[in-house]
């Protein structure tokens, strides 16, 4: 992992592979999407609205899936101090609770027809609406961090402490009595028709090929938001002090 | 040992303290955080006459008996054991209300021991079937996952 602390390094591994992700993600999620829409018999009982299952679940996995990531960086920040970790982070929050958002608004669309409500307090609509309340005081603190020049540890803390709610997303249906069925997909096996499977597995690797593009994207923007910044306050010090002989490292 | 040993291991500790603490707290909470009584839970345990409280579990087959003023039904919700409770609801259904499907009840026991039902919610189980099954019951159109997918 060390060889891509040289930002050089990761930039060109990132330059072809950002496109790359990005338009199979895209093209892999649509298409899984309008086979959803067009090619997939109704459910027996929920009827056409079982559609809605090749946008929820993706959306589900990536907005846990985008948490696990920032959990995993923070904790490569705090223990090998990766000058990429906290920009990684950084980049997956946003697309993260993005992917979360689509997932509560999604449920919700399908909860009314099929349950006969758009939102109830059961475990795991709450669990995974404090997820989205997470994602934007990661963000937030995130980006204060940034611009007041404060520790990225804290932030780096806070997503390793947040890491708790994914486990308890997961069981919530398990544990505890909800309106939310329990696990269609376990390690015994799918209770889910073949029918739907498959369209399923590819909207969700179509969709996490997608924001793994737009993470890299964002990582990119990131380094060179951070560039422009160390340029920027070199000059303003050369502009005070023309005869500095030492030139200041750029931080990037 | 070295600087980045012990981070390691203070991360891992203050990992291993907050799955623990979450754990712990997620397991004190579970008879609380239920979103329903199932019927052994309410049969074991009765809320007070006219507590406001929610009852989940399956409709019995061939339970669901239409009241002659057409807006009213009674059915029997079941669950894992073979305790049941009498529910009486007055209102509109939801379209997934059938026999034998899941449905989660907001309301009250009343003195007799009805449960008095405000609010009907129906519960989506885990399979997802197409329709070409449609003839079979709920339970062999389980059956048949089972046996197609290998469902545990």
């Amino acid at each position: 992992m060390h060889i891509y602390a040289n930002p050089k390094r990761f930039l060109s591994l990132a330059q072809w592979l950002t496109p790359l992700l990005f338009w199979s993600g895209l093209a892999l999620s649509l298409g899984a999407i309008a086979w959803g829409m067009v090619n997939v018999a109704p459910d027996r009982l929920m009827g056409e609205s079982v559609r809605i299952l090749f946008i929820h679940v993706p959306s589900a996995w990536l907005g846990m899936g985008g948490w696990a990531g920032i959990a995993i960086s923070s904790a490569m920040l705090l223990i090998w101090k990766h000058p990429l970790a906290s920009i990684a982070a950084r980049a997956i929050a946003l697309p993260g609770m993005t992917f979360t958002a689509i997932c509560l608004a999604t449920g919700s669309i399908w909860g009314r027809p099929t349950w006969g409500t758009w939102w109830v307090w059961d475990g795991r609509l709450t669990s995974m609406l404090v997820l989205l309340f997470l994602y934007a005081g990661y963000i937030a603190l995130a980006q204060a961090t940034a611009r007041e020049g404060g520790s990225t540890k804290i932030a780096a803390i806070f997503g390793i402490v947040g890491a708790i709610n994914i486990p308890i997303i997961n069981r919530s249906v398990v544990w505890w009595n909800s309106l939310h069925q329990p696990p269609s997909i376990t390690a015994g096996g799918s209770s889910i028709d073949a029918s739907y499977l498959w369209p399923l597995l590819a909207a969700v690797i179509g969709f996490s090929l997608l924001f793994g593009g737009i993470v890299l994207m964002r990582m990119r923007a990131l380094i060179a938001e951070q560039q422009v910044e160390a340029r920027l306050r070199r000059r303003a010090l050369d502009d005070d002090a023309p005869r500095a002989a030492v030139p200041i490292a750029e931080t990037a | 040992m070295k600087a980045k040993h012990q981070r390691l291991a203070l991360v891992v500790l203050a990992l291993v303290a907050i799955i623990a603490a979450g754990l712990i707290a997620t397991w004190t909470l579970r008879n609380q955080a239920n979103y329903f009584y199932l019927p052994e839970q309410m049969v074991a345990q009765p809320p007070a006459v006219g507590q406001a409280v929610r009852l989940g579990g399956m409709v019995q087959a061939g339970s669901i008996t239409p009241q002659p003023d057409g807006i009213t039904v009674k059915f029997v919700v079941t669950g894992n054991e073979t305790s049941t409770i009498p529910v009486q609801y007055s209102g509109i259904l939801p379209d997934l209300f059938v026999e034998g499907s899941g449905v989660v009840a907001d309301g009250s026991l009343d003195a007799s021991g009805v449960f008095q039902a405000t609010n009907l919610l129906a519960k989506h189980d885990e399979n997802y079937v197409p329709r070409e099954l449609e003839g079979l019951e709920a339970h062999e159109a389980a059956d048949y996952v089972d046996t197609t997918v290998g469902m545990d």
